[in-house]
């Protein structure tokens, strides 16, 4: 299955919102940069990520939640904060990696 | 004084997240160049702009500049008028105790410690945009 990374703020481009659109179920969608605040409870797209996460497992990279100040308390539940091993683990282990930039 | 020339309303209007481009950085370093000049300035912080001044923003992982504590010494350059669109906030679904306290002394006050950043409407904020002589986006 493909990896598919996210690195935009859901509020600036519509990144995201096609990426949940255009990924398969079993996929797995990590949120980057500005990506990760894509994961923030009480958004306008919370709603599609909800969705998102019925069938996908939704990752957020936690050094760049750290650095946007966003506390593991105000995401989405189900989505899993990870590190750079991880994301690395991540690519390595997915056919391929789709890049929503 | 005439040597000092005119003093002009300047507003930095912030549309951008900060870290994932250098637009958040470059505004703020450009809002603290038009206080040396002693203007009077204002900032207005809207869409994904009310990210820059979210609270416990830590930049060691990412190793970039935490460039947010800048924001703490603004009310030392005169910079008290920050203001942040009520909208762009509820859409993101923050509320003024996901930012960070900013205040600054008031030495016309007894230096009271007052809050720097003002919670506005659209409404306001469009009138203080109309009401601006300079404006510059970032």
């Amino acid at each position: 299955m493909t990896l598919h990374s996210v690195n935009k703020s859901p509020f600036e481009r519509n990144s995201l919102a096609t990426c949940i659109r255009l990924s398969k179920a079993g996929s797995a969608v990590i949120l980057i940069e500005d990506g990760v605040y894509g994961a923030l409870k009480g958004t306008g797209i919370e709603q599609e990520v909800k969705t998102c996460l019925q069938d996908r497992k939704v990752f957020a990279l936690q050094p760049d939640l750290s650095a946007r100040g966003l506390d593991k308390s105000k995401l989405i539940e189900g989505i899993t904060p990870i590190d750079y091993d991880k994301f690395v683990e991540l690519a390595a282990t997915h056919d391929k990696v789709q890049s929503w930039l | 004084m005439s040597e000092e020339g005119t003093i002009k309303k300047f507003l930095y209007i912030n549309r951008r997240a900060p870290h994932g481009t250098v637009y958040a950085q470059e505004g703020l370093e450009v809002a603290l160049i038009g206080a040396a000049f002693d203007q009077d300035v204002s900032m207005a912080f809207i869409d994904d702009g009310v990210f820059q001044l979210c609270k416990s923003q830590d930049t060691k992982a990412i190793e970039a500049k935490n460039f947010c504590a800048t924001f703490k010494a603004l009310g030392d350059y005169e910079v008290t008028k920050l203001y942040v669109e009520q909208e762009s906030l509820a859409e993101r679904g923050l509320s003024q105790d996901d930012l960070m306290p900013l205040t600054w002394e008031d030495e016309d006050d007894d230096w009271a410690e007052k809050p720097s950043i003002h919670i506005v409407d659209k409404n306001k904020l469009a009138d203080l945009i109309e009401e601006q002589d300079v404006i510059l986006n970032f």
